[in-house]
């Protein structure tokens, strides 16, 4: 119990120390949006116009600590203010819009890569020096070597541009009504296809060759010999006492890979002009779209701590020696 | 009369390792017998080639580590003849072993349990779960470990009970024959002792055999009937355990070596002596007797020729000292 109450304690923690970050970087940028914002206006708004946006976005002179207050208080109740790129939508909508594409490209991408290449590495280490072995490691490398954006644009030429096999962007053709009907589901899973393999080629060879390698170590250790002299089967000895101990460590690097995760998927969305988060959040850098950046930012840092400690959870169930009894004393 | 069959039967086994620099012998043409109910002691220094020999036995050699000659039967059977599927199911049902380490040979993320239970699962499976459990039971029971601690993990257990557990798993299926690696070397005197103790009773109540593999001397000697001594992957003497006192100088030197190297806390002036030099390296073994850079007696035969093991009063040496042909060799110790 003490090891959860830790990990809540330390989430919140990592949580607020987001959202302050997320107050104070904005504020650094260089120009200054409310200008830029108000500029827009120039000549159709009367000053009463004009001052009833700065209250709505919340531009005002109060004191810097009392702002902060507001912030966190707003960023928290979910008053998430106004865009300023799609003016008058609230952020809140924008994400809400945004956030299930790449929810959904993302994520599924992702576990597809963790499940495939854990589940290859376990294979390729248990036939050590198959064919398998000797080739998957060093391709897949090769193409997680590449950057995304590169991957990305490759495959958008060829496949897209050149052969027209798949659609050059956006996450469903213009001309089918959104909803659960086959021609728009049809439609997503064509425009998903080349993301999903470009996110998929970068971070695969991570998984599979994370887990051949600790599967190896795993497979040198004295219970698994011990429980091939036991007469334990194959399957049981591969699963139940190699596996199971080699993907701890997985688990970890998955936690840690969070973050690059959701970068990596920002680059994939912008070549594809997928309308995620993370394409939505370079609009909103380009504009200097202050609340749509912060509340981008703020849900990929809670997408990424919450990933973490949903991950610490789940090494609680998966290792005794986790939790129990402390650890190191 | 028909002869009782050897629970153990090594015969002229030779092991060896690929390395880059070649082949390297770990274990060079070794003898051994085990009869119904004995305990053979094999002694030697770390390197020698014991663990090598052990986990050939049980057909279990890993890495670049091959049989390179001879045969090993346990009941009769030979154990490299076997497929793999009866290879499975012969091992832990007539031979187990019971690991040197006992601290990492238990899988961390399974409790006792569960790895108990995979052994009948694996060997008994017409037992019920509920039979698999009395048996677990009383298993643990039987090496004094109490029934709480069938659902413990690895690391909530000591030392001492993760090898008396590893000792229980060994005896699970009643083998014939149990391989015992340095079973007590990673735990302290006291907890040694008791070790000790209980394989000494469970050994005379259900009568399996044990080759009992140690680098420690005195302990051998005492749970042995039969000692091998083992160097540089050669048994260099087996003789018997009782009588075997330091002042008999029929043994192979290097024999006396360990013997000397005993501490013997009853006497008034304790003196220690060592083995001067240090094991050699098989990849590069000394010409003739691998013994003869250490050996006190070593003469220049020693350098050129290897001696066999022969009868020498009831054991067998493998040294020219004892070769009644080579005396003449030795006139500088008689």
């Amino acid at each position: 119990m003490r090891y959860l109450m830790q990990k809540v304690v330390f989430f919140l923690v990592s949580l607020w120390a987001a959202m302050t970050l997320n107050f104070v970087l904005p504020r650094m940028l260089p120009g200054n949006p409310a200008l830029a914002m108000f500029a827009k206006f120039q000549g159709q708004l009367n000053p009463e116009a004009l001052r009833a946006l700065k209250l709505e976005f919340g531009f005002s002179n109060q004191p810097v600590w009392l702002q902060y207050l507001n912030y966190l208080k707003n960023m928290l109740t979910l008053h998430w203010g106004l865009s300023y790129t799609y003016f008058p939508t609230p952020v809140l909508t924008v994400i809400e819009h945004s956030l299930p594409w790449t929810l959904g490209l993302v994520g599924i991408t992702t576990l597809i890569a963790v499940v495939l290449g854990t589940i290859l590495g376990i294979y390729i280490a248990w036939r050590r020096n198959g064919i398998l072995d000797t080739t998957l490691p060093v391709s897949t490398m090769f193409l997680q070597a590449m950057p995304y954006f590169w991957t990305g644009t490759l495959l958008l030429f060829l496949f897209a541009f050149r052969y027209h096999w798949f659609p050059l962007g956006h996450a469903y053709s213009p001309n089918v009504m959104p909803g659960w009907n086959t021609p728009f589901v049809m439609s997503v899973l064509r425009h998903s296809i080349l993301p999903a393999i470009t996110i998929f080629l970068g971070s695969a060879s991570g998984w599979i060759i994370g887990m051949r390698n600790n599967m190896i170590n795993t497979l040198g250790e004295d219970y698994v010999v011990f429980a091939e002299a036991k007469g334990v089967s194959n399957w049981r000895l591969m699963t139940r006492y190699a596996a199971r101990n080699a993907i701890l460590p997985q688990i970890t690097s998955f936690a840690l890979a969070m973050g690059l995760i959701v970068s990596g998927s920002i680059l994939t969305e912008e070549v594809f002009s997928y309308p995620g988060i993370g394409f939505q959040l370079t609009n909103a850098v380009l504009s200097q779209d202050l609340p749509l950046i912060q509340s981008a930012f703020l849900i990929i840092a809670v997408a990424v701590l919450l990933v973490n400690i949903l991950v610490d959870f789940l090494y609680i169930r998966l290792d005794p020696r986790v939790g129990t009894r402390g650890g190191v004393k | 009369m028909p002869k009782e069959q050897a629970v153990l039967d090594v015969e002229d086994v030779s092991i060896a390792y690929e390395s880059s620099q070649g082949s390297v012998k770990a274990v060079t043409d070794v003898f051994l017998k085990l009869m119904p109910g004995g305990i053979l002691g094999l002694v030697g220094e770390s390197g020698s080639g014991k663990s090598t020999l052990a986990s050939g036995i049980m057909h279990l050699l890993k890495g670049s580590a091959h049989l390179v000659s001879g045969h090993i039967r346990v009941n009769g059977q030979d154990v490299y003849a076997m497929d793999p599927k009866l290879l499975r199911k012969f091992r832990w049902d007539r031979m187990s072993m019971v690991f040197q380490s006992a601290m990492t040979v238990l899988n961390p993320v399974m409790t006792i349990e569960e790895q108990m239970a995979d052994i009948f699962l694996a060997h008994r499976p017409r037992m019920s779960k509920g039979e698999i459990q009395d048996r677990s039971r009383s298993l643990l029971n039987m090496v004094h470990i109490a029934d709480k601690h069938a659902k413990s993990y690895p690391h909530e257990l000591s030392g001492g009970m993760k090898q008396r557990i590893v000792i229980a798993m060994a005896l699970a299926l009643e083998p014939d024959l149990v391989i015992m690696d340095e079973p007590t070397t990673a735990l302290d005197v006291v907890v040694q002792r008791s070790i000790l103790d209980q394989i000494k009773a469970l050994q005379k109540e259900r009568r399996f055999s044990v080759l009992f593999i140690s680098h420690d001397f005195s302990l051998v000697a005492e749970i042995a009937s039969t000692v091998a001594v083992m160097y540089a992957g050669k048994i260099v003497e087996v003789s018997e355990s009782q009588g075997l006192t330091q002042n008999d100088l029929h043994h192979h030197p290097y024999t006396v070596g360990l013997m000397r190297a005993i501490p013997r806390l009853t006497h008034e002036d304790v003196e220690i002596e060592g083995i001067a030099g240090n094991p050699p390296n098989l990849v590069e073994l000394p010409s003739g007797c691998a013994y003869h850079p250490r050996c006190p007696l070593a003469t220049t035969i020693c350098e050129n020729i290897s001696p066999e093991l022969q009868a020498v009063q009831r054991r067998l040496i493998a040294c020219h000292y004892f070769d009644p042909k080579m005396r003449g060799e030795f006139s500088h110790v008689f």
